[in-house]
């Protein structure tokens, strides 16, 4: 008996409800922007600048007291988090403080850290520091530049290839859903207050790729059936092909989501962060796929005389790639 | 029919053996990696004490020993980035320039009047002159003192630039001089950064130029970020200038060609000195801690030739002067010369411990840094942390890689088990690939393969589902494999390029951990593209060629 998550014969229509999945993901994207806009990104010191020490204690750790601590040191906006953790025993309380950039320093001075070990120490006296991050302004806004730049040079890279490879609509429509993507997940990282950092720029350029795995193996198939039923509408031969690759879509998502939900739950607290807007991507990345990418591209249309530039080729120069 | 040549059934596994040979010597981390250190050891110094041979010896000397580097966040240790101040080189430059210019300028009185220094930006000298209608003469004589820059590519270029603007005179260092000085300010820097941090002796420290003028800098194993700073950042320049007087007044004007440094101990006195240095510490040749006649440490040091000529004829000449010796423009002690130093060697006593000594001690041999460092970035990651991340990060992939091998083999039966084995042939070769180029594997890296784990299944996912699709249209399961991975490819292809875009984007433009997330994800798609292609393949067409089934359950 095999497992099947999909029917091995389906014939669904997924453009029936073009209105309510356009409209959904339409409405999800403004939110996006809108909690981007106001609530913003809790942005970790890799994009503000500061300093971000993490406790370990055998008590437990009391925020307030913390905070008390450090009042005295005149140190300006300081955040202290409790991290929790499956894999913390009972004696293992982890905290994460965050410091300011301090005015006219480039990373912060030994001795305000000396002074902020010295002050947590005197409240919990078993504390230890097993990580002391602080990164000055200068590289700080140097890494919000190059994190901007790297996922718009991946966004039009990708456009260049499959303009390459497929046509300049299937590549509009790829674009479309990989800019639902990113938006949907740096709004899901405004609306629960995730910590924004570096790590989640890689994360979001992996989800870049990955819901343009999945958009090119559709397309892939569109721009096989489209040469094979040469009569059949649009919407036909791409709600065929959404269909003949839907069990090659749900196996490979859950197969990544098995992994990631592993390394969510088990991975540790460092990288959660990142691992979550993974999960986030892949789920959103899996339906983008399937109704942004091939809604845009009903939309704009194809040109339907590939056949006649060459016989058996795709129709670009860059398909005949064989093994 | 399903065909594979012979010599590509070989070259197939022969490749898969060899990157699992290369990803071996990881399954026995510690003691490969002592084996290597106890090789090096043997190597550096000679010595063959029991101990270290028995360490080499632990594994066979034959057998391939890469490993793959862990990174800071998983071994914890230090990093710094560091920028070069070269602009304080530029000033200096031009503040050395201007006694030439001043003295080229007043040779030519007589025609531009009387000159004054003016302030001026970084890396540039302005002088007022008092009969502007003459400039071009003063350009002249300026120009005179002008030499060529010595770099590979701007031949003939000369290291100056005069040009006169109204009554004021500007003179600045050439764009080649300016490219050639930063290059060998930081060329210089990154040379005793590399020696004081060798001086200390740890494990594999990464120290290397980033950008136009900055160095990184990442220590494995030191405690804390703190310590590796006491330790490079210190500009380290020994002076030793006569004293002209002392005060306690900071603000006292020292007068031209003096300076007023303060005592190192803050304790309110203040040394006015003749601003040129008798000797400095490039003519130094060695330092070393030790103990001075009343038992408390000190710095013996050595002068080169030239050095000991320089003192000893100082020091004979102004026997019962006070002179001081300074490091960083502070003054470490002012003692009274007793008699002329002839043999070149030295102590230098201040109020020292002995940790303050052996650093000083360091800080000399390994010479001064050109530049002053500042710190635009430190990270200290305790091994704690790093242990407890690797645990987790292998329990993570040890259940990730359960779960999907029980999926694939619940989804496509014997197939999935060749896709399962496939898979394991893949993780292998990344970790093997990862070991040959001497990659470092991050946190993130792991996140990385992970990801790859699940991601992996996909190539050998499109292909199945391809074939089940094939078998629908009632051809023989032979050519319906075959046509299978032929129509999947071009879907493999195009998927794993795209992604591979992104992971190159991401090396590119990241650094530290995120780099070696993209390091990971990129070596994972080749090594899933290639096993899915041709390792599943190869096992698949065996099996039929053995079995010969006339259907196949998919």
């Amino acid at each position: 008996m095999r497992l099947k998550l999909v029917p091995s014969e389906t014939n669904w229509d997924f453009f029936r409800a073009t209105r309510i999945s356009f409209g959904a993901s339409l409405m999800a994207m403004v939110a996006s922007v809108l909690l981007f806009a106001t609530l913003g990104l809790n942005f970790g010191i890799d994009f503000r600048g500061g300093t971000t020490i993490r406790t370990e204690s055998a008590q437990p750790v009391d925020v307030g007291i913390y905070r008390d601590a450090l009042a005295a040191l005149d140190l300006g906006d300081v955040t202290i988090t409790e991290v929790f953790d499956p894999g913390f025993g009972p004696d293992k309380n982890v905290a994460q403080v965050r410091i300011q950039a301090q005015d006219g320093q480039e990373s912060v001075t030994p001795e305000t850290i000396a002074a902020v070990e010295a002050a947590l120490q005197q409240v919990a006296p078993d504390i230890t520091f097993p990580s002391v991050e602080s990164v000055g302004p200068k590289v700080s806004g140097e890494l919000i530049r190059t994190a901007v730049l790297a996922v718009a040079l991946a966004i039009f890279a990708v456009l260049v290839y499959i303009w390459l490879r497929f046509e300049w609509q299937f590549s509009l429509g790829a674009v479309a859903a990989l800019v639902h993507d990113v938006t949907l997940t740096i709004g899901i990282f405004a609306a629960l207050q995730i910590k924004f950092d570096l790590a989640i720029i890689a994360a979001l350029l992996t989800i870049v790729g990955y819901s343009l795995n999945d958009t090119v193996v559709v397309f892939d198939r569109v721009r096989e059936n489209l040469r094979r039923y040469k009569k059949m509408a649009l919407k036909e031969v791409l709600n065929l092909s959404i269909n003949e690759t839907l069990s090659r879509t749900v196996m490979t998502s859950v197969t990544t989501l098995l992994a990631l939900i592993a390394l969510f739950v088990l991975g540790g607290d460092v990288i959660r962060g990142f691992v979550f807007a993974m999960i986030w991507g892949v789920v959103v990345g899996t339906y983008s796929s399937v109704f942004v990418a091939s809604n845009i591209l009903l939309m704009l249309g194809v040109k339907r005389d590939w056949s006649k530039q060459d016989d058996g080729g795709a129709g670009t120069q860059f398909a005949d790639v064989d093994a | 029919m399903l065909q594979i040549a012979l010599w590509k059934r070989v070259a197939i596994l022969a490749a898969v053996l060899f990157g699992l040979a290369l990803a071996m010597p990881n399954a026995f981390y510690t003691r490969v990696e002592g084996h290597n250190d106890a090789v090096q050891a043997i190597e550096a110094t000679g010595a063959t004490t029991p101990e270290l041979i028995a360490k080499r010896d632990a594994w066979p000397g034959w057998l391939p020993s890469g490993l793959v580097n862990l990174g800071l966040d998983l071994r914890g240790g230090a990093h710094l980035l560091a920028e070069v101040q070269v602009d304080d080189v530029y000033a200096e430059r031009m503040d050395g320039l201007w006694p030439d210019v001043r003295d080229a300028l007043r040779e030519q009185r007589a025609e531009i009047g009387t000159i004054r220094r003016r302030d001026a930006p970084v890396g540039e000298l302005h002088v007022q002159v008092s009969r502007p209608e003459n400039m071009a003469a003063a350009v002249a004589a300026v120009r005179e003192l002008a030499r060529p820059t010595v770099t590979l590519t701007g031949v003939g270029a000369s290291d100056i630039e005069v040009r006169g603007e109204g009554d004021m005179l500007i003179v600045q260092l050439s764009e080649a001089e300016q490219q050639a000085t930063r290059d060998r300010t930081i060329q210089q820097s990154l040379e005793i950064v590399r020696r004081r941090v060798d001086e200390v002796g740890t494990r594999e420290p990464t120290i290397q130029r980033q950008g136009a003028d900055r160095i990184l800098i990442q220590v494995p194993g030191i405690g804390s970020a703190e310590e590796l700073k006491a330790l490079i950042g210190t500009t380290a320049r020994l002076t030793f200038h006569p004293v002209v007087s002392r005060t306690a007044n900071p603000d006292e004007a020292p007068g031209t060609g003096n300076v007023i440094y303060p005592d190192i101990e803050d304790n309110g006195t203040y040394y006015i000195l003749e601003k040129r240095a008798v000797v400095s510490g490039e003519d130094l040749t060695d330092a070393q801690p030790g103990f001075d006649q009343n038992g408390l440490p000190s710095v013996t040091f050595r002068f080169n030739p030239a050095g000991a000529r320089k003192f000893g004829q100082y020091t004979s000449e102004n026997v019962g002067e006070p002179f001081a010796i300074v490091l960083d423009e502070e003054v470490i002690s002012a003692p009274v010369i007793r008699e002329a130093i002839l043999g070149g060697s030295g102590q230098i006593t201040g109020n020292f411990t002995v940790e303050d000594s052996t650093q000083l001690a360091v800080l000399l041999r390994a010479g001064a840094l050109p530049a002053e460092l500042v710190f635009l970035e430190e990270r200290t990651i305790g091994p704690e942390l790093g242990a407890d991340s690797i645990a987790a990060g292998q329990i993570a992939s040890i259940v990730a890689f359960v779960a999907v091998l029980v999926f694939m083999g619940a989804s496509y039966g014997l197939f999935g088990l060749f896709a399962n084995i496939a898979l394991l042939v893949n993780v292998g070769l990344i970790f093997g690939l990862l070991s040959a180029i001497g990659a470092t594997l991050t946190l993130p890296g792991i996140a990385g393969i992970v990801l790859t784990i699940g991601m992996a299944v996909d190539a050998n996912v499109l292909v199945f589902e391809r074939i089940r699709e094939e078998l629908k249209s009632a051809r023989g399961p032979a050519r319906a494999i075959e046509l299978g991975y032929e129509k999947a490819l071009s879907a493999i292809l195009d998927a794993n390029i795209t992604t591979f875009i992104t992971a190159t984007i991401l090396f590119m433009l990241g650094s530290g951990p995120v780099r070696g997330f993209a390091v990971t994800l990129g070596l994972g798609i080749l090594t899933s593209v290639f096993t899915a292609i041709f390792v599943t393949r190869l096992m698949i067409v065996i099996w039929m060629e053995r079995r010969r089934p006339k259907t196949i359950a998919l």
